[in-house]
């Protein structure tokens, strides 16, 4: 695999709201079935860089790549077909309230891929017991689960229709040590279990060091470095070592004012 | 200086705010037309925006039909023209106040629900989430509303036009003195087919108008529940605003007999 073309690669990707500069020419290369990590403070762009891959958010200026093929400005029906190969766990589960949890986890497979609903509540009981859950919450409403609960069914739903390429949007935060310890293990499970390429972004060192194979470090809208998880302690970058650690002082400014 | 960036802002907002409804409209119509279709979800809007608008929509009805009845007697009276409170009923429930009163009753409960819905699936990220999941949002949230409105609001005005009338002949037969029969062949004496249609087609387009702007409003909003109530407030007060001018545009130009 290490001949082909990565994964997923963006190029100088670059986007601003108004005049605020939030991705300021983001370089960035996944090969396949490697766990890459972007870690970086709050609002920095992390969530806005997965977006604009998903193209939920169009970029200003830059390409971007899924399999060599640039997919930047992919629209309408050629966007959907692009999406399939993609799942994604949102911050808060982002669970679909009107539905129950097995048609959560179904969903991508019955509006996706038009698969019948009997087959497809099957696999959606195959994929929550993946995630440690039971039959018994399959017709439970997701307002009905714990957070905990909430980012299990959220990573069902996003691996149910066995995506090539994961994204992980700070998979841990809000949930209690343990459990997030418990998500990070299913993560790192199904990610190897199914040979998929992921995403994440976090500000959580624990989990980025579990989950990663690669961390990234996004700072003012740039890559600012890149490299083997193991490397990270010594990598010799000033921002980097000041957010590994946690510290107030340092390079890294806190911007009160966003 | 400030005055004038001001009013510079201003003024970008609006055409902006303008541009983004256009475009918005557009791809929403764009999904009426295209597969895939959501019968199911479609069926299920019916019954929310039409069906369960009916006791609201009645009795609003109800007692404005009454209440005209009442008030143009009065009016009538003057001039000894008693005898066309039923004809007069007829054409202000059926041209104006059936589609009108409906119209607002169903922009202040559907609109709201909608941009409540919407705006809360917005800023949970469940919106996101559909287009991860190859799904259309538009097609998905905002085809089934407007399509359910445009059906419904027709069914409900012509419900409420029936049980307006049968207020203004409760008022009339109760507390003016008409004779009941009287009332009633002096109401469908007078009644031409063109009062009823008007008022149907006025209440499609307020059907359009309802589940677009709640639809648009919960689609942008941000920030949270705050986000949310802004896009509510929002929705029920542009629709009901633009209920009121259309109504005024569509008799003026097109049913001014």
């Amino acid at each position: 695999m290490a001949m082909g073309p990565p994964k997923l690669e963006l190029r100088g990707v670059k986007k601003s709201f108004g005049s605020k500069v939030v991705l300021d020419g983001i370089d960035l290369s996944l090969d396949a079935g490697k766990s890459l990590v972007v870690i970086g403070g709050s609002g920095t762009g992390k969530s806005v860089m997965i977006k604009s891959v998903l193209g939920i958010i169009r970029p200003d200026a830059g390409e971007i790549y899924v399999d060599g093929q640039n997919v930047t400005r992919l629209s309408g029906r050629a966007r959907e077909r692009y999406l399939r190969k993609f799942g994604m766990l949102f911050q808060n589960a982002a669970l679909f309230d009107s539905l129950t949890v097995w048609e959560n986890v179904a969903f991508g497979l019955i509006q996706g891929h038009g698969m019948r609903r009997a087959k497809a509540k099957q696999i959606a009981i195959e994929k929550l017991a993946k995630v440690g859950l039971g039959e018994e919450v399959a017709n439970l409403s997701p307002a009905e689960l714990s957070g905990g609960m909430q980012k299990r069914v959220g990573l069902a739903r996003a691996i149910a229709a066995e995506p090539e390429i994961i994204f992980f949007d700070e998979p841990t935060t809000g949930l209690d040590p343990i459990m997030a310890d418990v998500i990070n293990d299913l993560i790192v499970d199904t990610v190897k279990a199914i040979g998929v390429t992921a995403l994440s972004i976090t500000h959580d060192m624990a989990s980025a060091r579990k989950i990663s194979d690669r961390i990234a470090m996004i700072y003012k809208g740039k890559i600012i470095w890149d490299g083997p998880t193991a490397e990270i302690d010594n990598c010799g970058n000033p921002y980097v070592d000041q957010f590994i650690h946690g510290r107030a002082e340092g390079p890294i400014k806190m911007e009160v004012r966003g | 200086m400030n005055f004038f960036a001001f009013i510079g802002r201003a003024t970008i907002d609006f055409f902006a705010q303008i541009g983004r409804l256009a475009t918005f409209t557009w791809s929403a119509i764009s999904g009426v037309v295209r597969p895939p279709f959501y019968w199911a979800l479609l069926a299920q809007q019916l019954m929310r925006i039409g069906y369960f608008s009916l006791p609201v929509v009645g009795l609003t009805a109800f007692f404005t039909g009454g209440v005209l009845a009442l008030q143009i007697y009065i009016g009538a009276s003057r001039y000894g023209a008693e005898a066309f409170v039923p004809a007069v009923v007829l054409v202000g429930i059926t041209r104006e106040l059936g589609p009108v009163i409906a119209g607002l009753m169903v922009a202040g409960r559907v609109a709201a629900a909608i941009a409540a819905e919407i705006g809360t699936m917005r800023v949970t990220e469940q919106i996101d989430a559909l287009t991860t999941l190859s799904t259309n949002p538009i097609k998905y949230l905002v085809v089934p509303r407007l399509v359910a409105a445009v059906i419904a609001m027709p069914i409900l005005v012509a419900i409420a036009d029936s049980i307006g009338i049968f207020g203004g002949y409760v008022a009339s037969t109760h507390s003016l003195g008409f004779n009941g029969s009287v009332y009633l062949k002096n109401t469908m004496d007078s009644l031409k087919y063109s009062d009823v249609t008007s008022g149907l087609i006025k209440a499609a387009v307020f059907g359009f108008i309802i589940a677009l702007l709640g639809c648009y409003n919960g689609f942008h909003s941000r920030g949270g529940a705050r986000g949310v109530g802004t896009a509510t407030t929002s929705a029920v007060v542009s629709s009901s605003i633009l209920i009121l001018a259309a109504n005024f545009i569509l008799t003026n130009v097109l049913f001014s007999d």
